[in-house]
């Protein structure tokens, strides 16, 4: 029978909170590049320019088939022959483009989902497509895309955790080398789980939050 | 003010406006009748170019509105659109959804914006509802926040697409009464609408449209009591008799 022993976390506090933070900051850079990118070919997707939609079209198809563990790897070994990005940037190019592919997918259909009235209200004001964009449709997706988005954040949190296997420094990796050195990979992986659980439940929620603060409109 | 003229345009094989032409006068209210899928809404559309046309003109205020080199937006500032199914701002409260295009498309400060946007919502009776949010309004004041929305950038012109087809019954006569006023005041209008006293009591002209064409125009008191087409005293049969 296994003997538990627990003291290998508090003995091992500092790693655990470093790993935590690195895991917090590698998501929050790779979320704020992937919202620009999810922005940019979620528009591109619905261009009526051609070229800018198939563009916009196969990066997300391409980017969705590929399993992120393998897009990660590929980006650090293939790239890397041609781009020194390291484990640090490579992590964060990688989890951006990824995250980017969904998030451009959830803008698509927010946008598609703000009624057709709306756009052709705005334009019967004089308001260019850019500005009736801008100040009446946007606004409304942002709305609508809240909840998913809120998933694809606390999703790329769980899934920087992937990072571990081009040796970029977070929670897992320095989880892997505590059990390496201290053999005790049950109590370390039970406390690992409990702290992602404690960094995405909390992101949800100050989401949460955030939705209720945005539906007054819609009491 | 607004001229028409041989306009045509088809979705797919399906021909909605055949040669149509007509002119609205400074001043003068026309309404468009007729039964459904006649092409009125096509039309009213067309005025604004929210409904591109295969070929033909229309100019407002001498703006050819459908030429390639003709800024549409500035024109559109110039021509007032209310839709049957209000569209408005949803996230936007009333005195907002009116001050928007005046501060985003003409530059207006918000005071000056802010002002003109009181002013109007107060001459239509929303007077306590500039903080509301549309979901807040029933259908009637919905309307009536439309038409100040529209009326915010000082249009020449306004166009109604069945204004209150939406509408319950008991608040018709609010939205009508606004446009009442508005013809009082020499606005240029076209009407689409099926309120057939509505339309004799305040429109100067009748157009009647069928399958895509103008079959007859007249004015309301020929129109409603000795029309010339067989095909509008058929209209007229089956929606007045009840």
């Amino acid at each position: 029978m296994y003997q538990y022993d627990w003291s290998v976390i508090s003995r091992n506090m500092d790693v655990f909170i470093e790993g935590a933070l690195k895991t917090l900051e590698l998501s929050a850079i790779s979320i704020l590049l992937a919202i620009p990118i999810g922005i940019i070919f979620g528009l591109g997707r619905i261009s009526k320019n051609k070229i800018i939609f198939y563009i916009s079209s196969a990066y997300i198809e391409i980017i969705r088939g590929v399993p992120l563990l393998v897009l990660l790897i590929w980006i650090f070994y293939v790239l890397g022959q041609f781009f020194s990005l390291g484990s640090y940037w490579g992590s964060i190019v990688g989890l951006a483009i990824f995250a980017g592919a969904f998030i451009a997918e959830i803008v698509r259909s927010g946008i598609q989902g703000v009624p057709k009235g709306q756009m052709e209200a705005a334009r019967s004001l004089g308001m260019s497509h850019t500005k009736a964009m801008t100040y009446i449709i946007l606004p409304q997706a942002f709305r609508r895309v809240l909840p998913p988005l809120a998933s694809q954040f606390i999703m790329l949190i769980k899934d920087s955790s992937l990072v571990s296997v081009i040796a970029a420094t977070e929670l897992t990796l320095n989880a892997k080398n505590l059990v390496a050195t201290s053999f005790r990979s049950l109590e370390v992986w039970t406390f690992v789980a409990l702290v992602y659980f404690i960094m995405t439940f909390s992101l949800s929620l100050i989401i949460r939050y955030f939705e209720k603060r945005l539906s007054r409109s819609d009491a | 003010m607004i001229t028409i003229k041989n306009v045509n345009k088809s979705f797919g094989d399906h021909q909605v406006l055949t040669d149509v032409s007509l002119e609205v006068p400074k001043s003068n209210v026309i309404a468009l009748i007729g039964p459904s899928g006649a092409g009125k809404s096509t039309l009213i559309r067309a005025i604004n170019a929210l409904e591109p046309i295969d070929n033909g003109e229309v100019t407002v205020d001498g703006i050819s509105i459908h030429n390639k080199k003709t800024d549409i937006n500035v024109a559109r500032t110039n021509i007032g659109f209310v839709f049957q199914s209000f569209n408005l701002f949803p996230f936007l409260t009333a005195l907002e959804n009116v001050t928007m295009a005046p501060m985003k498309v003409k530059g207006l400060s918000k005071e000056a914006a802010e002002k003109r946007g009181k002013e109007l919502l107060s001459s239509l009776g929303l007077a306590d509802k500039f903080d509301a949010f549309p979901n807040r309004l029933s259908g009637g004041q919905q309307q009536r926040v439309a038409i100040a929305r529209a009326l915010a950038m000082d249009p020449n012109v306004m166009l109604f697409d069945e204004p209150t087809s939406a509408l319950d019954p008991e608040m018709v006569t609010e939205v009508l009464d606004a446009i009442r006023k508005l013809a009082k005041d020499g606005m240029t209008m076209v009407v689409v609408t099926h309120e057939m006293g509505f339309a004799k009591e305040i429109c100067d002209e009748i157009v009647f449209m069928a399958e895509g064409k103008i079959v007859e125009r007249a004015a309301p008191s020929k129109f409603f009591t000795n029309p010339d087409t067989q095909r509008a005293q058929d209209f007229l049969s089956k929606v007045l008799n009840h």
